[in-house]
Parts: structure tokens; C-alpha cells; sequence
């Protein structure tokens, strides 16, 4: 065929164009938009969410991530040091670990630390806070540890052996020389992270609340049943999600482009 | 102003006896004797792969030898019960790469130790780490951060910084190998006044001018031995070994293109 690349480039997106059109078309001819209204966007009947929805909902989702990701913060460092560490029985500990709380799903663990530790130790009663810091933690300290070990390892060996020759011990040339330059590297895959855990503050669910401790998807939940709105309640807590986690992708990619630079 | 008694430096000699070090099953150093004497310049030159760095390293134990013995300042680096960091606050070492601190500026990179391991109060610090930047010339450039500087102008920094701790022995591993042409003079004038001042220096350098002018003794290493050694003038304008006199064809002739790191 005579065609230049040119034009088969410019054929083939106005196929692509063509095509989303047309679903597009096909979907406004199909659906049912009063029903889709009163199912997903019925936002004046939920007047009652208010103001609770944001200063008990948003609040207590802020406040659960906030203490699970310094939590996993903490616990990730001491991981990635000892994966880094040159003690083998310290390397196979942190790889277990790891490997282990990579693999299972996090709502088993929180099913583990809700109902389990209760069951096991009668008695143990953990307030909701701190079986969401342990629970989410826990997980998230296996990825955060494999997100500063990375860090830890790219910042240039040359830099812990002029630390070491001016005298400075191990741990200290790793507190001040080390860990601050991993630091700026591992910023934004923390970022992510950080918003990883804000979504996973939802699983908080399965657990038997008290009002108080609702978080954004537990008022949701409720809201389905109370208001007669549809799943508009869900749709209000999703909302409230994004205004958490798209100004921190945001910042990710500032960071991310400031790291970038820094490079060059 | 000239310096007061306490400020001035005791300098440490290096005694090195029978060094061994391998990697795996490759050895890279086969027994090496070398002495500086307090106070001396020591010029470790040699092809590349010789071992040179090696040997440097060995000295404040960034590498650990396999056998041998080495005595710097009265310290046995190589008794396993020593306190290695106590002997390298005492020992200085200057790296190819400079190795700054990049998130620190130039006047923390050279108090951050003084700070840390000799637990200097800030005033004092900051007041030693300016004297010994202005030493190097840098005396106006404290606020900066080292990646605002010229390779020149960061390896003093690095040089001010080893000093800063008042070193007895310092260390240069091919301090201006890295260095564009124009800026390995300012280096080379800067340890040219250490040497006069008295410090104890051990340098490996391609530098044959700098070789020839400043160190006391020059050794020359190939293949894990020091195949010669003795006074600066006799080694490099009277060699007796043909390795020597290949070596020294090879640096200092210009139409020979080295390719070398
Ligand atoms: N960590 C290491 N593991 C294995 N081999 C090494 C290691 N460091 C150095 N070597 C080997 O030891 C030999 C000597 O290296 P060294 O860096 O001491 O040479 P050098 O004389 O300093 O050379 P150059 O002039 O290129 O710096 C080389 O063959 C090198 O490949
Ligand atoms: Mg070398």
C-alpha cells in the first residue's frame, strides 16, 4: 500500500478516535441517568453526614494513617538495617519478615490483631488505634523496609568510608551521613507509600466500632443504610480520599523531579 | 600570624612490615615493607591495578590485611583488639572522588567530626574549620554546598576537612586524578605547604613533578611488590629496574596515550 508512516499514523488515530466516540455514544444511549443519579449522586439527602462525615470520618483517617505509617516508619528503618547488616541471623530475620507480611493480605492481619490477640490473650483489650497502628504497620513496614534499603545502598560507598575515616563509628556515620542522603532519595516512594496506607486505613471495616472511630469508608458504609441515597455516601467518602492522596502524588512528583535534578 | 605551639600537629610515622592482602584467591599485595618516617613525604607511584590504593587502605583499615603488620603513630592497625576509630581520628585520608558531604555545606563538612567524634563545642569547631579553609583558600566559600564548587575547589574542602581533625599522618589516594588539568595545580600547591609544614603524608600520585619536588622518598609498586625505593631524585632520575624504566617512559612521555581509569 502507498501510505507513508506518517499517514498510517494519523489513520490509525482517528481509528482510535472513531472508536472512543463511539463507545462514549453507546453508553450515554444505554444507561439510565435518572437511576445512575440517585444511586451514585444523590448528595443533597446526606445533609445528615455532616459535619461528623469530616471531623470524626476524615479526621480519624488522617489520625490511623498518620500513626501506622510512623509506626511502619520506625519498624522499616530497623528492617532495612538489618537486612543491610552483616550479621547473617539479622539478614534472615528481616527477609523472613519481609517476605512474609509482603505475601499475606492485609485484612488477614487485621483480622488477626481484632479478633485474634483478643481471643488469645482474654482480657487484652486494644483500643481501635492501636490494633490499626500494629495491623497496618506491621504491612507496611515490610514494604517501607525494602523502599530504604534501596535508598540506603544507593547512596555511594564513599560516603560511609569518608564518615568511617574521620573517625565516626558505623552507627553514627549512618545517622548523620547515611541515612539523611538515603533519606532524599527514598522521599518519594515514601510518598506513595504513605498514600498506600491512607487507602488501606478502609479495612478498618471488619472491626466492631464505636462511633467515634469511624473512618471515612466505615461512615460510608453506614450512610448506605441510613440515608436511602444510594451508595452517594461511598461516592462522599472517595471524594474525601482524593482530597487526602491527590495533593500528595502531587508533592511525590515534585519530589520526584527535585530528585531528578539533583542528579543531573 | 604564626601558629602557637598547640595548634601545631605531632606528626606520626607509618611502619608497614610484610603486608598481605588478598581478594578471594587473587593477591593483591605480596609482602609489603615501607617506612615513613615522622614528618616525611611518602610517594607511592605505580601502574594501575599495582595495588597502590590497596595499600593506602590498608593503613587505616578500610580494608582489612591479611598478614603483615602496620604501625602507624604507635598504634598496631593491624591487632584486632586496637580501637579503630581512636586510630583514625588521628589519620587523614583524601580521596580521589573528594567524597563530600552533599547534603552538608563546605564549613559543616569540615566541623561535622569535630562535632561528632571529638566532641568540640560549635564555636571552637566553626573557628578551627575556617582557619583551615582559609589554609586551603576557601576561606569565603563556608555557606556553600560542595556540588557549587570546581573539582579543585572540592578537593580542598576535602583536604580542610581531614585537617580539621588535627590529623598526625595523613592519606592521598590520586587526589587530583580526577581533577580537570586547569585545577590540579591548586591542589598540588596546597599539599606542597602541607609537606613544608611538617605533615607526615603518604600519596599515591601520577604526579612525577610533584613526586620529584616534595616526597622525601619515592616507592614504586607494581604487581603487589615494591619493586624500587629510595630518595625522590635517585628513583625517578636514575631508575635501576627496566619495570621502573618502563613505567616512567610511559607517564612522563607525551605522544605515549595512557588509558588509564
Ligand atoms: N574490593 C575488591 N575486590 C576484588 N578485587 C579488588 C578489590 N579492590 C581492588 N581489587 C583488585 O586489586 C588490584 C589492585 O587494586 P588497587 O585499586 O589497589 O590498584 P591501584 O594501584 O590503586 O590502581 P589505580 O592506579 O588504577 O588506582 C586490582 O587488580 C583490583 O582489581
Ligand atoms: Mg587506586
Amino acid at each position: 500500500m502507498a501510505m507513508t508512516a506518517r499517514q498510517r499514523a494519523r489513520t490509525s488515530l482517528y481509528v482510535q478516535l472513531g472508536i472512543f466516540v463511539a463507545v462514549l455514544v453507546a453508553l450515554a444511549i444505554t444507561i439510565d441517568w435518572a437511576t445512575v443519579r440517585t444511586a451514585f449522586f444523590q448528595f443533597e439527602s446526606l445533609g445528615g453526614m455532616f459535619p461528623t462525615v469530616i471531623t470524626v470520618g476524615l479526621k480519624n483517617t488522617i489520625f490511623y494513617t498518620i500513626i501506622s505509617f510512623f509506626f511502619a516508619l520506625g519498624l522499616g528503618l530497623v528492617l532495612a538495617l538489618m537486612k543491610l547488616a552483616s550479621f547473617p541471623p539479622y539478614r534472615w530475620i528481616a527477609t523472613g519478615y519481609i517476605e512474609f507480611f509482603r505475601g499475606v493480605p492485609a485484612l488477614l492481619v487485621f483480622i488477626t490483631f481484632g479478633f485474634g490477640v483478643p481471643t488469645a490473650f482474654p482480657g487484652t483489650v486494644w483500643p481501635t488505634w492501636l490494633v490499626v497502628m500494629v495491623s497496618l504497620g506491621l504491612v507496611a513496614a515490610a514494604y517501607i523496609a525494602e523502599t530504604l534499603r534501596a535508598g540506603l545502598q544507593a547512596v555511594p560507598r564513599g560516603q560511609y568510608e569518608a564518615a568511617r575515616s574521620l573517625g565516626m563509628p558505623g552507627w553514627r556515620a549512618m545517622v548523620t551521613i547515611i541515612i539523611p542522603q538515603a533519606f532524599k532519595i527514598v522521599l518519594p516512594p515514601l510518598t506513595n507509600e504513605f498514600i498506600l496506607v491512607t487507602k488501606d486505613t478502609s479495612l478498618i471495616f471488619v472491626l466492631g466500632l464505636a462511633v467515634a472511630d469511624y473512618e471515612l469508608t466505615k461512615f460510608g458504609r453506614d450512610g448506605i443504610l441510613q440515608y436511602g441515597a444510594g451508595i452517594t455516601p461511598l461516592v462522599l467518602a472517595g471524594a474525601m480520599y482524593l482530597i487526602i492522596t491527590l495533593p500528595l502524588s502531587q508533592l511525590a512528583r515534585k519530589f520526584e523531579s527535585r530528585a531528578a535534578k539533583a542528579k543531573r | 600570624m604564626s601558629e602557637t605551639i598547640e595548634e601545631q600537629f605531632q606528626a606520626a610515622g607509618v611502619v608497614i612490615d610484610g603486608l598481605h592482602k588478598s581478594y578471594g584467591p587473587v593477591e593483591v599485595l605480596k609482602g609489603i615493607d615501607l617506612e615513613v618516617a615522622p614528618g616525611q613525604v611518602v610517594c607511592l607511584i605505580g601502574p594501575s591495578g599495582s595495588g597502590k590504593s590497596t595499600l593506602l587502605r590498608c593503613v587505616n583499615l578500610l580494608e582489612q590485611p591479611n598478614g603483615g603488620s602496620i604501625d602507624v603513630g604507635g598504634y598496631d592497625v593491624t591487632d584486632p583488639d586496637i580501637d579503630v576509630d581512636a586510630m583514625r581520628r588521628n589519620v587523614g585520608m583524601v580521596f580521589q572522588q573528594f567524597n563530600l558531604f552533599p547534603h552538608l555545606t563546605v564549613l559543616e563538612n569540615c566541623t561535622v567530626a569535630q562535632q561528632k567524634v571529638l566532641k568540640r563545642k560549635k564555636p571552637d569547631a566553626d573557628r578551627i574549620a575556617e582557619k583551615n579553609l582559609a589554609k586551603v583558600g576557601l576561606g569565603e566559600f563556608g555557606d556553600r554546598y560542595p556540588d557549587q564548587l570546581s573539582g579543585g575547589q572540592q578537593q580542598r574542602v576535602a583536604i580542610a576537612r581531614a585537617l580539621s581533625m588535627d590529623p598526625k599522618l595523613m592519606l592521598f589516594d590520586e587526589p587530583t586524578s580526577a581533577l580537570d588539568p586547569e585545577t590540579v595545580g591548586e591542589v598540588l600547591s596546597i599539599m606542597r605547604n602541607l609537606a613544608k609544614d611538617g605533615m607526615t603524608m603518604l600519596v599515591v600520585t601520577h604526579e612525577m613533578a610533584f613526586a620529584r619536588d616534595v616526597a622525601d622518598r619515592v616507592v614504586f609498586m607494581d604487581d603487589g611488590v615494591v619493586v624500587e625505593s629510595g630518595p625522590a631524585a635517585q628513583v625517578i632520575g636514575d631508575p635501576q629496574t627496566p619495570r621502573m624504566q618502563d613505567f616512567l617512559k610511559r607517564v612522563l612521555d607525551p605522544t605515549h596515550v595512557e588509558v588509564d581509569e
